[in-house]
């Protein structure tokens, strides 16, 4: 049976269970999402965006699911005790793909402000949900989205409406909790309306040593004038295999600071897909790998200059060891008209093994004839001048080791601007150079 | 202190050193100095031990320990220190860190715990003084943006923060301003001890004796 044919089986079977168990705007896009699975299948190699991944692969394993929605017992704010000293967020779960609604933080909300299920805001504000789910994030354009559209039930939505400033960050935890193998598809939308404004800190743990299989998809909508900060921080274990579409509409005036962290993972896939449809938008964003043993992480980006006077900067560094097999593809497009248009894309990377490997290819695409861009990339050794120079002051190998490795990923942590989130993971990037971090253990934000 | 006897290296497959043979005894100071690419940067990395030099003959005894089997940080543990005729840039570590991890390694060797944060700061702010290193320099990358002469006073100011043993200076007072001379010199001779012994590689020999 081929990769497909399991989840085209797996959803022929179980149809009726998955919408009972889900909303009718999510509901509404199955059957196309079906019929565009069918059709694109799994992207081989030869597709270019997923060269650098065996998605049928990561696919064929046959893992359990969660259809009739049976509640997982776990009380996150129980397992999760947060005491990180100056970072206080609105924190929340979302227990594989349900969102965890027993006991909400006390913090209120700004009036107008959701955060919540998916299914929930589905069922309440069908309109709103309607409006923007499923326009981003195309499933005839992409596999994973397609069977995420077919497959997903729940997942989280967060509305900020007009002219609304969260202050506090919205903290996120994901949570894999599973008994037996799983896969998990993950649904999330957030619409910023015009003016609108929220930092959110998104962290993916996996508590049970367990294979877990996740499908996300990722669909932002920043309004006019609206500002939205967005850190992504992965840190689950190597049994864990993550597929991520993200997508990001932004319009005219509208600010966006994206970051993307690998701190520890399985196999990872990160598709980022960015578009400057409005003005005067800029936008920023950022990743750090850090990947040793057979760890995979694969990033790959778009943002796509639409309209004039945009500004895009992009920072991806990786850090790597032992066996990673990890790539960069990143490609900038700037499109007929889109002038004055500034953009600069970087990848860097440090190998600290001859086996770990690294693919890059940032791309630069113009149409428009008064831009300034810039695009490169680099892959670099731990130098072996400062390696001596630090030892001959005494510190050990390893050590001299993990600091030109922290060095090395410092200025993508520096781009955070949340000053308790970035001290927070300086702290978590040094333990993770120590190996002290090896295992997902709840959630190190918090603990 | 320290016996080097019948030194053979090389680089690259190439013999450097062909038989050297020296003794410095304790609280000596000994002035090395020869033409350019005589070979005396090659005879400092070999006895700190910089892998990319190959010693294919003879024996170092430090303290009456071969040394030729230790790592370069396990030398610098044991007490010998090289000021580098061209100190490396590390951009990203900050010379704080740096300095931390040096001198808190060296205290682990010795069996004692870290020095805490505030002794360790005021230490720093101490053994500045001796070079007359600038604060700010203290909080950027080591020696990243530093101009020539402080990158030579940054040397001795690690030296006075490790307190080796064994120093060498590998053409520390080359490159200097009669006023940098006279700091790194004056630095250098504060630290000097009746334990402490030193071989300096010089073009100006003149200035290191008081
Ligand atoms: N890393 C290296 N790789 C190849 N050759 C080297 C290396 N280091 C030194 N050499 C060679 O070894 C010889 C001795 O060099 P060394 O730097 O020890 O001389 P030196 O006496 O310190 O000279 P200077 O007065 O210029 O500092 C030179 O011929 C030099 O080219
Ligand atoms: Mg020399």
């Amino acid at each position: 049976m081929s990769a497909e044919q399991q989840y085209i089986e797996l959803y022929q079977e179980t149809k009726g269970m998955l919408c009972r168990h889900s909303a009718q705007p999510l509901n509404a896009l199955r059957e196309q999402a079906f019929e565009d699975f069918k059709q694109l299948g799994f992207p081989t190699r030869k597709v270019e965006r997923y060269k650098y991944t065996d998605v049928a692969e990561a696919f064929a394993p046959n893992y359990g699911l969660n259809l009739n929605r049976i509640a997982i017992p776990v009380n996150p704010y129980e397992v999760f005790k947060c005491d990180v000293p100056n970072l206080s967020t609105s924190l929340y779960f979302v227990v594989n793909d349900q969102f965890y609604d027993k006991a909400l933080p006390s913090a209120q909300l700004p009036e107008g402000v959701i955060v919540g299920s998916l299914k929930d805001a589905a069922d309440t504000h069908p309109e709103l949900v309607k409006k923007y789910y499923g326009t981003l994030a195309r499933t005839s354009k992409d596999a994973i989205n397609a069977l995420n559209t077919m497959l997903c039930q729940d997942g989280l939505f967060v509305y900020v409406p007009k002219n609304v400033i969260v202050e506090r960050p919205i903290q996120i935890v994901n949570v894999l909790r599973s008994d037996v193998d799983l896969m998990v598809n993950r649904r999330v939308l957030i619409v910023l309306e015009q003016g609108a404004s929220v930092k959110m800190l998104f962290c993916d743990h996996a508590i049970d040593d367990r294979n877990f299989l996740t499908t996300q998809v990722i669909e932002t909508y920043v309004g006019e004038n609206a500002h939205l900060e967005l850190y992504e921080l992965e840190e689950t274990h190597v049994k864990n295999t993550r597929f991520s579409n993200m997508y990001a509409d932004q319009q005219t005036y509208s600010t966006a600071v994206l970051d993307n962290i690998t701190l520890h993972n399985g196999m990872t896939r990160n598709r980022t897909d960015l578009t400057l449809s409005g003005e005067y938008a800029e936008t920023t964003l950022n990743g750090l790998v850090i990947a040793d043993k057979e760890q995979q992480v694969d990033n790959n980006t778009l943002i796509d200059h639409k309209a004039a006077h945009c500004q895009s900067n992009q920072l991806y560094k990786y850090v790597l060891d032992d066996k990673a097999r990890c790539a960069f593809a990143g490609r900038v497009l700037v499109r007929e008209g889109a002038q004055q248009t500034t953009s600069q894309e970087t990848n860097a990377n440090l190998l600290g093994s001859k086996e770990a490997r690294i693919y890059t290819q940032p791309m630069l695409e113009i149409y428009a004839d008064d831009v300034k861009c810039s695009h490169g990339s680099t892959v670099g050794q731990l130098g072996e001048q400062a390696m001596f120079y630090m030892r001959q002051r005494g510190i050990p190998y390893d050590e001299a080791r993990m600091l030109l490795k922290f060095a090395f990923a410092a200025d993508v942590l520096q781009t955070i601007k949340l000053d308790a989130l970035h001290d927070r993971l300086n702290y978590l990037v040094d333990k993770r150079f120590r190996g002290e971090l090896s295992k997902c253990e709840g959630c190190k934000m918090c603990k | 202190m320290l016996e080097i006897k019948n030194l053979h290296a090389s680089v690259n497959g190439k013999e450097i050193l062909k038989g050297i043979n020296l003794v410095i005894n304790d609280g000596e100071v000994h002035a090395v100095m020869g033409t350019n690419g005589a070979g005396k940067s090659t005879l400092s990395n070999v006895i700190v031990g910089n892998p990319a030099y190959e010693v294919t003959e003879g024996e170092i005894i430090f303290n009456g320990k071969n040394i030729l089997d230790m790592k370069p940080e396990e030398r610098a543990q044991e007490g010998i220190f090289l000021s580098f005729q061209q100190p490396v840039e590390i951009p990203g570590v900050s010379m704080t860190n740096f300095m931390r991890a040096a001198l808190n390694a060296k205290r682990k060797h010795q069996g004692l715990e870290p020095l805490p944060a505030g002794e360790f700061l005021k230490l720093m702010r101490e053994k500045r003084k001796i070079v007359e290193l600038d604060s700010k320099l203290a909080n950027r990358s080591v020696n990243e943006g530093f101009s020539g002469g402080e990158k030579k006073r940054n040397e001795i100011f690690q030296m006075a923060m490790l307190e080796p043993t064994f120093s060498i200076l590998d053409e520390t007072d080359s490159g200097l301003d009669v006023d940098a001379l006279r700091i790194v010199a004056e630095g250098f001779n504060k630290l000097r001890t009746p334990q402490t012994s030193a071989m300096v590689i010089t073009t100006t020999s003149d200035c290191w004796t008081t």
